[in-house]
């Protein structure tokens, strides 16, 4: 394999990563990861970094026009992002404090448990939730146009501070594991404050970028992003996410909470396996 | 809600996520095609096997300076150029929260400029306290 061998397939690769990372709101540090280490033979540092700015890559190709289509609910993103940047603070400080090893265990049963719960419950039967005064004062409640419904779909937002106390959580993993934050997102936004399935995942895509920016800039500082690697991740997860960006707002919203059952049972997978095994 | 606005928020955010992306685009596509065909930093020709074991598989950091990257921009160096479009991709979601609290700031929403700010000083500090 040659160096411009290796750009086309990596490139390659990492489109599946955005249409997948864009679609259901979690980046796509899943495909990205074990695809350099383990078919690329990159050293697991640089490919760790590469994934961080996929992840930027896909929230920022992708939320530009869930953005602009108001899929996207900007106000939950901003408010939610203040927990989880917090977190991400927490997370950041205690690590080499906590061990990894049961933080992954830990996760990787909390996340077997969310996919069961997401598994069984259909999207849109968020009718009986309790009204939510935080809600209605920060204006979270709002509309977006669903092309596969062909109808205006309003919602109300419900349970701000359970959100806010899950995405703070979801900082502190991605402060301390690097990798999950919109594993935790997606699922309590659409089950647990009663967004929509394309809302949940459009909205948790936004917020992972600036997450993923800061932890970007940090490896940059540190030399870990090899640019002949970011080069290509970056160019093919910005087109895969444009296609997902374009896909997403025709697909069913049961589809898409379908595919993120799959993408918590792989990272349930994966996290148990280094939680008990390593 | 309120009525009629004179540029909504959403739509602010969603330029200035679409430009960042699309120059980054740009210049990491420049970049690489600079560093295959003119710079020959990736070896003549596509480079050979060994090319990219030496580019790969040593684990070796890459640190640059801002006196390297301007030179190299000025130069037309690939890997400066790349580089570039690599930040600016990175920088592009701190750029939209500065915008969300100017475009809040128009709407007079204050309870978001509000909340803006504050993850704008948040990711300021988690930065800092990444790179100490």
């Amino acid at each position: 394999m040659t160096p411009l061998d290796f750009t086309l397939i990596v490139a390659l690769i990492s489109v599946s990563a955005g249409l997948l990372g864009s679609l259901v709101g979690v980046g796509g540090g899943i495909i990205v990861v074990p695809a350099l280490t383990l078919l690329m033979g990159v050293d697991i540092r640089h490919a760790i970094a590469a994934s961080i700015v996929a992840v930027v890559a896909t929230s920022s190709a992708a939320a530009s026009s869930y953005v602009r289509e108001r899929i996207t609910n900007i106000r939950v993103g901003m408010l939610l992002e203040t927990a989880t940047a917090s977190g991400a603070i927490c997370g950041a400080l205690l690590a080499g404090v906590v061990s990894t090893r049961f933080l992954y265990a830990l996760f990787g049963i909390i996340i077997t448990w969310t996919a069961l719960r997401m598994a069984r419950k259909k999207s849109g039967e968020a009718h009986d939730l309790p009204p939510d005064a935080l809600a209605d004062r920060l204006q979270l409640h709002t509309s977006f146009y669903d092309r596969s419904l062909k109808s205006e779909v309003p919602y109300r937002v419900s349970r701000t501070k359970l959100g806010l106390a899950v995405g703070w959580l979801a900082g502190v993993v991605s402060g301390l594991l690097g990798v999950g934050g919109g594993i935790l997102k997606v699922p309590v936004m659409n089950i647990g404050m009663g967004m929509p399935i394309k809302a949940a995942t459009a909205t948790s895509n936004f917020m992972i970028g600036i997450t993923a920016a800061t932890g970007a800039a940090v490896y940059f500082m540190r030399g870990d992003v090899q640019p002949f690697v970011a080069a290509p991740v970056a160019v093919g997860v910005i087109v895969g996410s444009k296609i997902g960006a374009r896909l997403l707002g025709g697909m069913k919203g049961r589809t898409i909470q379908l595919v993120f059952v799959g993408v918590l049972a792989i990272a349930a997978a994966q996290m148990l396996w280094r939680g008990f095994t390593q | 809600m309120k009525t009629r606005d004179p540029i909504s928020v959403e739509l602010v955010i969603s330029e200035i996520l679409r430009w960042g992306v699309r120059v980054s685009l740009g210049l990491i596509l420049l970049g690489t095609a600079l560093c295959f065909l003119r710079c020959n930093d990736y070896g003549v020709n596509g480079g050979t096997p060994e090319d990219l074991h030496a580019l790969i598989a040593n684990g070796a950091s890459f640190p640059r300076t801002l006196g390297w990257l301007w030179s190299g921009l000025f130069a037309l160096r690939g890997q400066a150029v790349l580089v570039a479009g690599l930040l600016l991709l990175i920088s592009t979601p701190v750029l939209r929260v500065m915008a969300a609290i100017v475009a809040f700031s128009i709407h007079r929403d204050r309870a978001y400029v509000g909340i803006s700010l504050l993850v704008f000083l948040l990711v300021v500090t988690a930065f800092a306290l990444g790179a100490a």
